[in-house]
């Protein structure tokens, strides 16, 4: 049997049951986002290799207090194994991450609108007033630290944990990447003055390299979760879309 | 019998696979980058960057003017902190009393300016933020003539269409040299500083005259200015992509990013 979460069936699914889980642009969405957040990353940490310092105001340079060092200026903060391109160069790097930032810069509004119009947003990601209830949150976090996941049809609904990390991830940690990044451009900057936003050019790079550092928590904890999970199914439904919905241990 | 040891087990076959993933993107990434039509589709951002900024500010968005209790205590030296060789040494000698300026190439008066004449022409002060392409920036007061205001001393031929500068200093045997086109080079805010901080421009900031475009990166912002050439295309000239490190390392032309 397969089950839509739009179109909600008489009987509910079982564990053993292979149902719909992500709809298409979910899937394209997350990968596209994969790709593209892979590259940002690691460019990212090539272009921050220029300067592996982090200042908060208006400006920042060598003579001024950093709040964050990585590494010594001679010194390369992030290894080749972790960059784009993996040996030093910061013009490569810019290539890579000021092309990809486009799939993000056009791909994360027309999502989020998308989410919006076909109810993803409301219906799967937004909390519940229930949800919310400092008791819940509680008993699910424990739930997550003694890897008991959901079984059957509970497992179709993302719980509070999950919920947040994708809220989190798409409504604060992805515009205000895109944001902090447009910040530092100083074409942009002088169109929309957008590095006023958050205290300066120098406080929008320490806010971007921040965020980075958040997507790079999210994407460990994502996949540990994915393999804690049955990485062939998870893989599987955002492949394909469709999800076996784990058995309840006897 | 024993069972035969399992060689493959799911386990190991996942770890493998991440790992071997692992491998393929990195040294995928560096085939890409090295790999010319990839390279160029890349670059092709370029006039995307510059197309959308210019779309959504308009052409004559000013960068962000500062108070000069913003200013950045130490404004840091950057490229090369002095051209070192003998003729700019005896202009430094004489404070750049003799420094003439041209401006030449599809203009319908060839000019010479000396320093006196640039001096007297109307000032444009700003104190704005200087972005390094590596990531810092410093915010300073610059001071010197608008350069539309030079440009159309010269008047421009109507096939001109970018206005470039050749500095007095070189990264080893290549000259330094920048481009802008005609809307940044018209721009209000794009200056030929003479002084900065409010004093004549030290050696190490580029005197006598710097280029000020304010809406873009530290690189394009050239140092020690000679000569302001006008073209109607940046192929032909050195390595063809406008400027020196466009060609010594692919930096982005449009630097607005």
């Amino acid at each position: 049997m397969s089950y839509a979460p739009d179109t909600p069936t008489e009987t509910a699914p079982q564990g053993g049951d292979l149902v719909r889980r992500h709809r298409l642009s979910t899937r394209l969405w997350h990968w596209a986002n994969a790709l593209a957040l892979f590259i940002m990353l690691m460019s990212g940490m090539m272009i921050f290799n220029a300067h592996p310092r982090l200042y908060w105001g208006e400006y920042g340079a060598n003579p001024d207090t950093p709040w964050l060092t990585i590494g010594s200026m001679e010194g390369i903060a992030f290894p080749g194994w972790a960059t784009i391109p993996s040996t030093y160069s910061l013009a490569d790097a810019r290539i890579w991450h000021l092309a990809f930032a486009w799939v993000l810069i056009l791909g994360v509004p027309l999502y989020l609108l998308w989410s919006l119009v076909n109810g993803h947003l409301r219906r799967d990601l937004l909390l519940t007033g229930d949800e919310l209830r400092p008791s819940h949150i509680w008993h699910d976090i424990k739930q997550h630290a003694r890897l008991r996941f959901p079984t059957g049809a509970a497992a179709l609904k993302y719980n509070v944990l999950q919920k947040s990390a994708y809220l989190g991830v798409l409504l604060v940690l992805l515009p205000l990447v895109i944001l902090t990044g447009l910040a530092m451009s100083p074409g942009f900057d002088a169109a929309v003055p957008v590095s006023a936003w958050f205290g300066g050019r120098a406080s929008a790079r320490s806010i971007h390299f921040l965020c980075a550092f958040g997507f790079a928590a999210f994407i460990v904890i994502h996949l540990v979760m994915v393999v804690l999970a049955g990485p062939f199914n998870e893989v599987r439904s955002m492949m394909t879309g469709w999800y076996r919905l784990p058995k309840g241990k006897p | 019998m024993n069972e035969a040891p399992r060689i493959l087990t799911r386990r190991r076959l996942l770890g493998a696979g991440a790992l071997g993933a692992g491998g393929l993107i990195l040294s995928g990434c560096d085939k890409l980058n090295a790999n010319p039509t990839f390279r160029s589709l890349l670059l092709e951002a370029d006039s995307w960057h510059q197309g959308a900024q210019r779309a959504i500010g308009g052409k004559q968005a000013l960068a962000r003017e500062y108070a000069v209790a913003d200013m950045s205590p130490e404004f840091r030296v950057n490229g090369n902190a002095d051209p070192g060789d003998p003729a700019y040494a005896r202009h430094a000698a004489e404070a750049f009393a003799s420094w003439t300026l041209s401006i030449d190439g599809l203009v319908k008066r060839p000019l010479a300016l000396p320093m006196s004449a640039l001096q007297a022409m109307p000032q444009r002060e700003q104190i704005t933020r200087h972005d390094c392409v590596e990531g810092w920036s410093a915010i300073g007061q610059w001071q010197g003539p608008q350069l539309g205001q030079i440009l159309s001393l010269a008047g421009l031929l109507p096939a001109a269409r970018y206005a470039v500068f050749h500095c007095a200093d070189r990264f080893g045997a290549a000259p330094y040299y920048e481009s802008i086109d005609l809307v940044d080079a018209f721009h209000p805010q794009t200056i030929l500083a003479l002084r900065m901080n409010g004093q004549p421009l030290t050696v190490a900031h580029g005197a006598p005259l710097r280029l000020r475009v304010e809406r873009q990166l530290g690189y394009k912002q050239a140092k020690y200015v000679m000569r302001i050439e006008l073209r109607d295309s940046l192929a032909g000239l050195y390595g063809g992509k406008g400027g020196y490190w466009e060609d010594a390392r692919d930096y982005q032309w449009y630097a607005g990013i």
